[in-house]
């Protein structure tokens, strides 16, 4: 099973100190904490795309890229890509390019978006946001496993003769991810393709993630991927530790209470209750989450969100070292011992899909879709 | 616990303890119960008070969610036969409490369901709220409006008590006719409960399609 971190990139101000990073401190502490995360010994770092301010990440590729350089086992994914926004021509060049460079080491996770304005900002219409999903990344998928594609669609020019470069490493495609915290048509994508499904839970009960899990597991399985339980899912969360339970509390509180999102609504013991947020020890943390696969099954990803609302980025890397130190080690026992042996332990690696795409078995990602996709025509 | 044929649910969003609003909702289930037993059907009727969920409602604006308690009392409210529905009159319409927790229920939650509408007030002048503002609420959410609705102004919990005519009926001979309205469209629906999410997902060869 894999344990990493996600970033929203949001700048905000320090509710303790009234201090705030400009841009580029930012972007630089992102790029700092995915190097501790991966010389840590996390398995991923994923960086959210957002266009509009307070969130700084506008250029995935851009940071990932040079991520691939300067980290050494870490995957490099996305949390997500916006398959909505951005053309997918442009995404099936500018994600191929990161795999080569990466040499494999990433994968990237398709969301809608759901802020309304960022669509018309790159010629979309939010309420298309369905069908923009479905539409391009039929499209996506057809840029990355056919050579030359002619492709006709309602949302970008038609394409003829079009060769999407540079062509996937080994002529296998990135494993994809699909993002959705309350769209059922999201989860029955994923399912449809055997691709990874992403519950980004962190703002919502556990109750909700479940529905939204099993519906995934079976759609999966009823398009025949394999069976319920060995379909691709991650999870979010969300904590903040310190070696003395009490200590955590009194830290976070002033940025739990300043937060955006849920800052100024319920309170820091509410909202723990409620949802996956744990602000403890390493323990209450490895209790709460080693739990989830209760609710959810085996699952394959748990990333947690670390460096929002305004926190330091010394404290960031603390948490990073309290993750990979004290809680990881354990959650992946826990859940390397309780994994049937027919479950994936993790998403497929690169290598996993080059063997499978060669030997010809099916395989989560790789698997051919149950009907011929015709989208576009 | 004995199985009912019916079951009502009255909403106040009265703000003070003991509230006439709440008095208002209480007489309204009760007028309903009875109407209800006289067309051969039992019934339950329980009043909620939103004032006890008043921070869950803001939170779950702000959150996106609503707390156990909340999301308790919004499956209550959304799957019973029929419900009451009282507010106060605020400064020429409901009040925000009473619109903050409409606006957090799922806007097809209400389709079909019949809906009595109460409301009190200082004087009977604002009366008319009732039909230019909680009737096109409900009517937006495509819930089945009684046609009559009741205003309860402070004089008319005094008229009540002498038999006092003022015009439309007592509040007494109003909330029994409101109640048999509402009992007549509760006799003939039945709450099948929400509709799934995840039954009514179009599969992906529909959605290709589109």
């Amino acid at each position: 099973m894999q344990f990493g971190i996600f970033s929203v990139g949001d700048v905000t101000t320090d509710p303790t100190t009234g201090r705030t990073p400009d841009d580029t401190e930012r972007v630089r502490s992102m790029l700092t904490i995915a190097r501790h995360a991966d010389e840590a010994g996390l398995d991923v770092f994923a960086t959210g795309e957002h266009h509009n301010p307070p969130f700084v990440p506008s250029s995935p590729t851009t940071m990932l890229g040079y991520l691939a350089g300067v980290t050494k086992d870490i995957v490099l994914s996305t949390s997500t890509t916006l398959i909505t926004t951005n053309d997918p021509v442009r995404l099936a060049e500018e994600y191929a390019m990161l795999q080569v460079i990466s040499d494999g080491r990433m994968d990237l996770m398709m969301g809608r978006g759901n802020t309304g304005p960022v669509y018309p900002w790159f010629g979309q219409d939010i309420r298309q946001g369905i069908p923009l999903a479905v539409e391009n990344y039929a499209l996506l998928r057809r840029l990355w496993t056919e050579d030359v594609v002619n492709w006709e669609g309602n949302f970008r020019t038609p394409l003829q003769g079009f060769t999407s470069t540079p062509r996937p490493l080994d002529g296998v495609p990135p494993f994809v991810w699909h993002g959705s915290i309350r769209s059922p048509e999201i989860a029955e994508q994923a399912a449809y393709y055997g691709d990874g499904f992403f519950h980004n839970n962190i703002f919502w009960p556990i109750s909700h993630t479940r529905q939204m899990v099993q519906h995934y597991r079976q759609r999966f399985e009823h398009y025949g991927h394999g069976r319920a339980d060995q379909a691709i899912v991650g999870l979010g969360g969300q904590v903040f530790m310190r070696k003395n339970s009490q200590d955590a509390v009194t830290e976070f509180r002033p940025y739990f209470d300043e937060a955006p999102v849920y800052g100024h609504g319920p309170s820091m013991e509410d909202f723990t209750a409620q949802t996956p947020l744990t602000v403890g020890s390493p323990q209450e943390v490895i209790d709460r989450y080693g739990a989830m696969r209760e609710h959810v099954g085996d699952y394959q990803r748990q990333l947690f969100l670390i460096d929002h609302a305004g926190l330091p980025l010394k404290t960031v890397l603390e948490q990073i070292d309290l993750l990979a130190g004290e809680v990881v080690p354990v959650l992946r026992r826990e859940a390397e011992a309780a994994r049937p042996a027919h479950v994936p332990s993790g998403p497929p690696s690169h290598a996993e899909r080059v063997a499978a795409a060669t030997s010809g078995t099916a395989q989560s990602g790789t698997a051919q879709p149950a009907a011929s996709v015709t989208t576009g025509k | 616990m004995t199985t009912t044929d019916r079951r009502i649910v009255a909403l106040s969003a009265g703000l003070s303890t003991p509230s006439s609003t709440t008095l208002l909702a209480d007489r309204l289930g009760k007028a309903t119960v009875a109407e209800l037993g006289a067309l051969g059907l039992t019934a339950t009727t329980e009043t909620i008070e939103l004032r006890e969920h008043a921070h869950d409602i803001v939170n779950a604006m702000l959150t996106g969610f609503g707390s156990d308690a909340l999301e308790a009392v919004i499956e209550r409210v959304t799957t019973a036969d029929g419900i009451i529905v009282t507010t106060p009159v605020f400064t020429t319409t409901y009040s925000g409490l009473f619109k903050s927790f409409v606006d957090i229920l799922d806007k097809d939650s209400l389709v079909a369901t019949p809906v009595l509408l109460g409301a009190t007030g200082g004087t009977p002048r604002h009366s008319l709220a009732l039909e230019y503002s909680m009737r096109p609420l409900f009517t937006y959410l495509r819930a089945d409006v009684a046609t009559t609705s009741v205003f309860a102004a402070t004089e008319d919990w005094a008229q009540e008590r002498d038999g006092a005519n003022t015009g439309g009926g007592s509040l007494h001979e109003r909330t029994a006719r409101a109640g048999r309205e509402l009992a007549e469209k509760v006799a003939l629906h039945k709450n099948t409960g929400p509709v799934d999410p995840f039954a009514t997902a179009p599969s992906f060869e529909q959605m290709l399609g589109s």
